[in-house]
């Protein structure tokens, strides 16, 4: 067990069924059937794979686990892989989500689906290798082939103005990231290697984090997106189909996040803790303006978008508090919202293929006929707002108690950001599914289908779960984050020293 | 004494001896046969580069021949093997366009022969006159194949400015090499090196670099010396296209490394900033030109003034780094480029013939899914999207501009090739979201075969990677 390079299996697993799918023939029913099967085969087993890193993990180790490398393109860029409690589960993250992706396109995608599917496959790989790698370079390339699929699965199977999407997804996240190649290069001649567990150890002198940070900062902001660099997410969200929303709020988007607390906290800690009121008002401009946004949106995908920025404002906020409440919150909240935002995803799926529009005010009174939706629905959506017993309050109670030690205005605002959060997520709830059911349209509309409950049952399960008891995520992540916290202390207290011994 | 000398000196020079030899052998049975033995000719020219190129992979030994104008390093090696597999395979595409191009003539294959031989010289030299020679070698041949097809008026005219143009820099170049030599009075790199190191270089000097910079620039089409390109591109038969972009910019760059990294190395402060502009003006002219093109064979010239833009960032650094980056970017480029245009050759229609135009492909991945696959896999490595093998060309370079600390360079570049990449996501575009209008005929056994080795090279870098950089590093250590 120990030897078994489990890292590599469960990034490269899909691969095996992108090969499957490439040798099967996608005419009639049956070969419908037989990519379907196929995909959903591979992503469930990949996930069940994935499982085995969870149990394998040590939770009192705060250092990498599972390393695995090797010399990669014979020029010190290594091929090395590992986890550590802060990247561990967004690999779980990644591969639970994507057999709920092969479901909920089920019958959806009607042109192309063996294209469809292999897209997703790759991504699924991609993803988890940002996850995974130890080598920046590698991480690179990783972070950046993400937009390959992702801009074909917005291009091809995306709605009315998917062209225009996609190019603005591809060019903005592209222009975000090649910022981060040349700090990424520079890091390389100042410290020597590519290798993150050196890097991590590596203190960068304090003049040129600043750099570096700005430059990370750039790819990271956009990925996440933070405001004012949002604008691409919303347009990519309402046109991309169901899936690719659900992966690109899910996962994509925690991509982001997952560098910030990688490379800008805990290599670059002076600059962090420079730039750190920069981010909290960002943050806070996040989390206030784009609720408000949020609120005038007619359409029920761009909605939750906007809500996904906001969101996002807890994170970056919580990361950059720089404690252990505020980094364990933020990652909290962005597994968290990982699963609540896909599965919000997932309901405008539901009535998107029902009625094929996005409108809120097609809608309404959708209880009389759907109670079982109605149900689903208001569950996430009260996920989404943060009510306690759901997944999505602790995380942002945690990073709210970690600026709240930094800075308490910063924490009075992000606080309003619940309120707000609260009145568009109701409203959208009350518009949708309360009301009289008077539209011709509804009245015909059926309730949860088998396969869609087998969709939504599961995160509605999780979701409670883990409101009620994130032990397990936070005994997985609790030793790493000590460590990243402390580092980050000592670092600061040196350069403090320093900066004493020199005055 | 001298027979030893003489005898290293055909040893080292034995595959350009080959093609020598060969073209002339070449010419006597096309002259003898007529032009029903075009093909024949063909075959045996193949053959002929095969054999040179094996020559240079297998048989060991390195040295300068000829008192010092021939020089086989590893670079060299290198760089002609790569110029080889160029050549061979344009030729080995033109096969099935031979006739609608009317390129089924025997003197086709000849004179690319002649054209390679030239490269090849060109790679080598080591010496003013012998760099001088082969450029011209090279350029004449190609100058006669840009206006191979007769009866066309745009080949002509391609053929015309192409050659006016490129005297004029060869007359640019050779001022430049005789103010070289006057304030120096050495032709020999070495000897010239050897002179800038001793003593502080003149205005004059200055000068006669810049101008045979600027003639190297032209060849490799580097703003601002690239106006030729996009006509010639545009209207040259499209093998002889394909031909253009593969070998001559090969070998052009490899001699603009070799005389900025040893002639000139003492005056790097001088060259660099050159190098600088060229390189941005090139990535900039590159990324913005080619975004209003419609035709596809103009698009790729514009692409590929960029990609030189590209890899002159890591001439610019004028380190061993920057050298191996350079070789790196080339492969990779050459390899991009050939694949590109074996695409562009298979976009025949079944009535009318071949097309240019950039629309010409939409929903191709409907008609012809596994060419647009492929094509998309070599667009989103030109633009250079990890993990294809573009990606790692630019890496490369970048890699070595910060570490000459060239921030701005780097930066700029970098910023280009995101405008660079919305053209080339352009053609990703019409393929996969746009609805076919037509089909395309059936492909030619042979251009799959190319483009299909060039989309598994750029998916498989990752991969088969290791053995490329670390040839292209040896390369580089021939210099530092």
């Amino acid at each position: 067990m120990t030897d078994w390079p489990i890292l590599s299996t469960v990034t490269f697993l899909p691969l095996v069924g992108v090969l499957l799918l490439l040798l099967t023939r996608e005419d009639g029913p049956f070969g419908r059937r037989n990519i379907l099967n196929v995909s959903l085969f591979t992503t469930v087993f990949t996930f069940i794979v994935s499982l085995f890193v969870w149990i394998g993990f040590d939770n009192s180790n705060s250092g990498f686990q599972m390393v695995e490398k090797h010399n990669w393109l014979g020029t010190g860029i290594s091929y090395h892989l590992g986890v550590d409690g802060i990247s561990m589960l967004f690999v779980i993250l990644t591969t639970f989500l994507m057999p709920f992706c092969v479901l909920a396109s089920w019958n959806t995608i009607e042109k192309r689906l063996k294209e469809y599917m292999i897209a997703f496959l790759l991504l699924e790989v991609v993803m988890t290798g940002v996850f995974v790698s130890l080598d920046v370079v590698l991480f690179y390339v990783f972070f950046e082939a993400t937009l390959i699929p992702m801009f074909v699965i917005i291009g091809v199977w995306g709605g009315k103005d998917r062209v225009y999407a996609s190019y603005k997804f591809f060019l903005y996240t592209l222009l975000g990231s090649v910022l981060m190649m040349l700090a990424i290069m520079a890091m390389y001649w100042q410290a020597g290697t590519t290798d993150i567990t050196e890097l991590l150890k590596y203190g960068f002198p304090a003049g040129m984090q600043t750099w570096l940070w700005l430059a990370c900062f750039a790819a990271f902001s956009v990925k996440m997106p933070m405001w004012p660099v949002h604008t691409w997410l919303p347009d990519a969200h309402v046109q991309a189909p169901t899936a690719g929303s659900v992966i690109l709020a899910g996962v994509m988007l925690k991509l982001g996040g997952y560098g910030m607390i990688r490379f800008s906290l805990a290599m670059l800690p002076i600059a962090s803790e420079h730039f750190a009121p920069l981010v909290f008002s960002l943050s806070v401009i996040a989390i206030i303006y784009t609720s408000l946004v949020a609120m005038m949106q007619d359409d029920i995908k761009k909605l939750i978008a906007y809500s996904s920025v906001a969101h996002m404002g807890y994170v970056t906020m919580g990361i950059f508090a720089a404690n252990v409440q505020g980094v364990q919150g933020a990652l909290f909240q962005m597994l968290s919202h990982g699963v609540v935002s896909g599965a919000l995803f997932l309901c405008v799926g539901v009535v998107y293929d029902r009625l094929h529009t996005r409108e809120i005010s097609a809608y309404g009174g959708l209880v009389n006929n759907m109670p079982k939706y109605a149900v689903a629905f208001m569950i996430f959506t009260m996920a989404n707002v943060g009510l306690p017993g759901t997944s999505g309050f602790i995380g942002e109670f945690l990073t709210i108690i970690g600026v709240f030690r930094v800075n308490t205005w910063v924490a009075l605002f992000a606080a309003t950001g619940v309120i707000l959060s609260a009145s568009y997520a109701l409203w959208l709830y009350r518009r949708v599914i309360f009301g009289a059911l008077e539209k011709e349209s509804l009245k015909a509309l059926l309730d949860l289908s088998g396969r869609e409950k087998l969709i939504l049952y599961p995160l509605i399960a999780v979701t409670i779960f883990y409101g009620f008891y994130p032990a397990p995520i936070f005994d997985a992540t609790a030793a790493s984050v000590d460590m990243l916290v402390n580092n980050y202390s000592a670092a600061l207290a040196a350069a403090k020293d320093l900066a004493l011994n020199v005055h | 004494m001298t027979a030893e000398i003489l005898s290293l000196s055909l040893q080292l020079s034995m595959p350009e001896i080959i093609l020598a030899v060969g073209a002339l052998a070449l010419l006597m049975i096309g002259v003898f046969s007529g032009d029903k033995s075009a093909p024949t000719v063909t075959g045996l020219a193949v053959a002929l580069l095969a054999v040179a190129g094996l020559w240079l992979i297998f048989m060991p030994g390195e040295g300068v021949a000829y008192g010092g104008a021939f020089k086989l390093d590893a670079f060299g090696r290198f760089m002609k093997v790569l110029a080889l597999i160029g050549s061979i395979t344009a030729m080995v595409m033109s096969v099935g366009h031979a006739k609608s191009d009317q390129l089924n003539r025997f003197e086709f294959p000849v004179l690319l022969v002649l054209s390679t031989l030239g490269m090849l010289l060109l790679i080598s030299a080591n010496d003013l006159i012998a760099f001088y020679l082969a450029l011209e070698l090279m350029s004449l041949a190609l100058y006669v194949i840009a206006a191979f097809n007769r009866d066309s008026l745009r080949s002509t005219e391609a053929g015309l400015k192409y050659f006016v143009l490129g005297a004029l820099s060869s007359g640019m170049m050779l001022y430049g090499m005789s103010l070289v030599y006057g304030f120096t009075g050495n032709t020999g790199f070495e000897g010239i090196a050897k002179v800038l190191s001793a003593e502080t270089r003149g205005l004059g000097l200055i000068f006669g670099m810049v101008f045979v910079l600027a003639g190297a620039c032209f060849k490799i089409s580097a703003v601002p010396f690239h106006m030729w390109t996009p006509d010639v591109y545009e209207g040259a038969p499209t093998p002889v296209t394909a031909f253009f972009a593969a070998g001559p910019k090969v070998a052009a760059m490899a001699i603009l490394v070799r005389i900025a990294s040893d002639a000139f190395l003492p005056i790097i402060a001088d060259w660099r900033q050159i190098i600088v502009f060229v390189s941005i003006a090139s990535m900039l002219l590159g990324s913005f030109a080619a975004i209003g093109q419609r035709n596809i064979k103009r698009l790729m010239a514009y692409s590929s003034i960029g990609h030189m833009g590209y890899a002159l960032v890591g001439l610019a650094a004028g380190s061993e780094t920057g050298v191996s980056g350079v070789v790196l970017y080339m492969t990779i480029y050459m390899v991009m480029t050939l694949g590109t245009f074996a695409c562009i050759m298979a976009m025949r229609r079944k009535e009318g013939g071949n097309v240019e135009n950039v629309d010409d492909l939409a929903g191709l991945s409907s008609t012809k899914p596994f060419m647009a696959v492929v094509l998309t896999a070599l667009m989103f490595s030109m633009a250079g999207i990890p993990p294809l093998a573009g990606f790692f060309a630019k890496y490369f370079v970048f890699v070595a501009a910060i570490e000459a600390k060239l921030y701005a360079l780097a930066v700029i570049g970098v910023l280009s090739s995101v405008v660079g990449a919305y053209y080339y996501l352009r053609i990703v575009k019409l393929m996969w979201f746009d609805e076919a209008k037509g089909e395309f005929a059936r492909i030619s056994g042979e251009l799959r075969l190319v483009f299909g080795l060039s989309g598994l090279f750029v998916t498989a870098y990752v991969l088969i990677g290791g053995p490329i950089g670390t040839a292209a590093s040896a390369a580089a250590k021939s210099f530092f």
